[in-house]
């Protein structure tokens, strides 16, 4: 490791490449939101190249490929979080319909129901 | 007095003495950044998962109102943006390799002139549109006949809007706050191959506003079923 303080110095044709792939990306979402691909798959391909995108900015500009465990260990406890916030966000407010006679999570619907009440 | 700690005689005089390296040292700067990052990504999490839960119970009044921003503005404040990080890395690694601090200041100024784009952009293009258009919640908001009996859901999708670009043009403000007292430090020649860590840790920063930007673009300006507008 001769040198440290130039460990982290990443090539200036990598931060280029990185700006190229991350304008053309964004030309590419910005046309694909006007084909219609089914809707559903719209989403999934403007989510899918916003990932990439962050991937791309992590990964090289905030140089997350050259860091330590710890920081790395950092960023994923700080998205996994919002996974299970988004999650179980989701998994009340979608299933909310699924108890009968669509009265939600109405007590006196739901604790019979569980507890075989009357 | 007292016989010198271990490792004091190896540590170089740039070092706190808290630390034993430089490596060390600038390992836990990086690592207090991130930690903040990780907070402000739950801090902008709870307005996201407030939009994907409004978004998968009211997704035709959502891309109703989806069609209400102009994509042309949206992609290009993402380029803007994506070019302020470009100016960003150069301006640390003009740092990194010793070059002159007119260098430096040159691609902080451009960074910071590009964040002020973003938000002019934002504020007159958009924002101030939007209110001649009548489409800010609690600013004389109308509901128009096209979309009926969906316009609370249209107007909800609104104040999604406003909150999550008001809260990340915050950011960007702080941003270019942070920019302009770097540019200072930069002029009084602080910065150099032995000492870049404000400027390394600041970029972070600057690049995670971006990645919000990166999202909150199709979030926003994309799903709202722009395919189907041809037929209008």
């Amino acid at each position: 490791m001769a040198g440290q303080e130039h460990e982290h110095l990443i090539p200036l044709k990598v931060y280029f490449a990185v700006f190229a792939a991350l304008i053309l990306l964004t030309v590419a979402t910005a046309s694909i939101a006007y084909v219609d691909l089914g809707g559903a798959f719209n989403s999934v391909v403007a989510l899918a190249i916003a990932v990439t995108k962050m991937m791309l900015v992590v990964l090289f500009f905030m140089h997350v490929k050259y860091s330590s465990g710890m920081t790395r260990i950092v960023l994923f406890a700080g998205v996994f979080w919002l996974a299970i916030l988004v999650t179980l966000t989701l998994a009340d407010e979608l299933t909310r319909g699924w108890t009968p006679g669509g009265a939600a999570w109405n007590p006196s619907v739901l604790l019979p129901l569980l507890f075989h009440l009357r | 007095m007292a016989a010198p700690s271990p490792g004091t005689h190896t540590r170089p005089a740039d070092v706190s003495h808290q630390f034993e390296t430089k490596e060390q040292q600038r390992e836990a700067g990086t690592l207090g950044m991130w930690l903040f990052l990780a907070t402000e990504i739950l801090f902008f999490g709870g307005l996201f998962c407030g939009f994907i839960v409004y978004r998968s119970l009211h997704g035709r009044a959502f891309e109703l109102g989806s069609r209400l921003l102009e994509v042309r503005f949206g992609a290009i404040n993402t380029a803007v943006l994506i070019c302020s990080s470009l100016t960003m890395v150069l301006a640390i690694y003009s740092a990194q390799t010793g070059k002159s601090k007119g260098r430096i200041i040159t691609f902080l100024a451009l960074t910071m002139l590009l964040g002020l784009t973003f938000l002019g952009v934002k504020l007159y293009f958009e924002w101030y549109h939007d209110y001649l258009e009548h489409i800010v919640p609690g600013f004389g908001f109308l509901n128009r006949p096209e979309w009926g009996s969906l316009s609370p859901e249209v107007e909800m999708f609104m104040v999604f809007y406003f909150f999550l670009t008001g809260l990340h043009a915050l950011h960007m403000v702080v941003g270019i706050g942070i920019l302009s007292v770097l540019s200072v430090m930069a002029a009084r020649g602080r910065f150099g191959p032995r000492y870049f860590a404000p400027l390394d840790i600041s970029g972070l920063y600057w690049h995670f506003v971006d990645i919000i930007w990166i999202y909150l673009f199709p979030l926003l300006y994309l799903l709202g079923g722009r395919y189907s507008l041809r037929g209008h």
